[in-house]
């Protein structure tokens, strides 16, 4: 029985492990965004963006992330103008979500563009990015 | 009488078939046989990972002997508005890809369907959609809204393998065609 809680214990610090190296990417990210002033990540304030919608005339009238990446984190998107299929957001269906910051930032400046007409702040992008990280199954 | 007939017709039957082989090219085999298909057909496959990989997760990695070079180094000036969105790269990585679109584009291939992409564009025109080119117009100016634009799963020309099942193989041929909720394509 000793045996057995020993292993049980050993299992659960290595998965732990595994998830804190995954994480590793997100950390350098927030540690970067708290550099710019944005020292304290609002998971709530995150999904309120990720869900809000944006008013254009003509082509895509109403723009969210959502638009694309649809509300549920977990689920395959789809890009609303090529169709191609998009992965899941969040890290719990997609283990390659945040782990290339060049990555993350590359997407973030090109998809805030496309949404809201201007670039994320860095307030903006710690928000997001805690939102989206946030991952139940660990 | 009879048999020196056919001993005649066994020898004519041996030079026939053995010509060839007596003739033809001594390095000839197989794989080559393959390249001449392919260069007869089609166009040459993507063989950059980085061009795959940074142009393709918004839409299909389009070959780049689909357009000709000044087309690819105009559309790479402009990614800032990369048709109403922005999709810069780092100019390392633009710079990569670039030499790659310009080194395979159209105008320096031996693909026979490039060469027709790159024949139909007059020398002063410029075009940056695939889809505006004279050859890419003429290829589909019987294809009908409701098989495109109206499907669901095609939406829009820029989706090449939606219907054309090899695009990714660098074949567009139209024996493999199949149009989503429609099927084969008969011209």
């Amino acid at each position: 029985m000793k045996t057995l809680t020993l292993y049980a214990a050993l299992i659960i610090s290595l998965s732990s492990a595994v998830a804190q190296a995954d994480s590793k990417t997100v950390n350098k990210l927030l540690q970067n965004y708290a550099s710019q002033n944005a020292t304290t990540p609002d998971e709530k304030q995150g999904e309120q963006l990720w869900k809000k919608t944006f008013n254009y005339d003509g082509e895509f009238s109403t723009r969210s992330c959502t638009s694309c990446h649809t509300k549920d984190l977990t689920a395959v998107g789809k890009h609303v103008k090529t169709g191609k299929q998009i992965k899941p957001m969040s890290p719990s269906s997609n283990a390659q979500r945040f782990t290339d910051s060049k990555k993350v930032e590359k997407w973030f400046k090109r998809n805030c563009l496309w949404t809201m007409n201007r670039e994320c702040s860095a307030q903006e992008k710690a928000n997001l990015l805690v939102y989206l990280n946030k991952t139940s199954t660990f | 009488m009879k048999s020196t007939l056919a001993i005649t017709a066994v020898i004519f039957t041996i030079g026939i078939v053995t010509l060839p082989i007596v003739w033809g090219d001594n390095d000839f085999s197989w794989g080559e046989m393959d390249e001449y298909k392919h260069k007869s057909s089609g166009v040459a496959v993507i063989d950059s990972p980085l061009y795959k990989e940074e142009c393709g997760s918004c839409h299909m990695a389009y070959p780049a002997g689909l357009l000709p070079a000044k087309s690819w180094s105009k559309l790479m000036s402009q990614l800032d508005n990369h048709f109403g969105d922005n999709a810069e790269l780092d100019a390392e990585v633009s710079k990569s890809i670039s030499e790659y679109l310009l080194s395979n584009s159209a105008d320096k291939s031996a693909y026979r369907r490039s060469i027709k992409f790159n024949n139909s564009i007059k020398s002063g025109d410029v075009p940056v959609r695939i889809t505006a080119t004279p050859y890419f117009r003429h290829k589909h100016d019987e294809v009908p809204d409701r098989l495109v634009s109206a499907n669901p799963k095609v939406r829009s020309f820029s989706q090449c393998n939606a219907c054309h099942a090899k695009a990714e193989k660098g074949s567009f041929n139209e024996h493999d065609i199949r149009i989503p909720g429609y099927g084969r394509w008969d011209d």
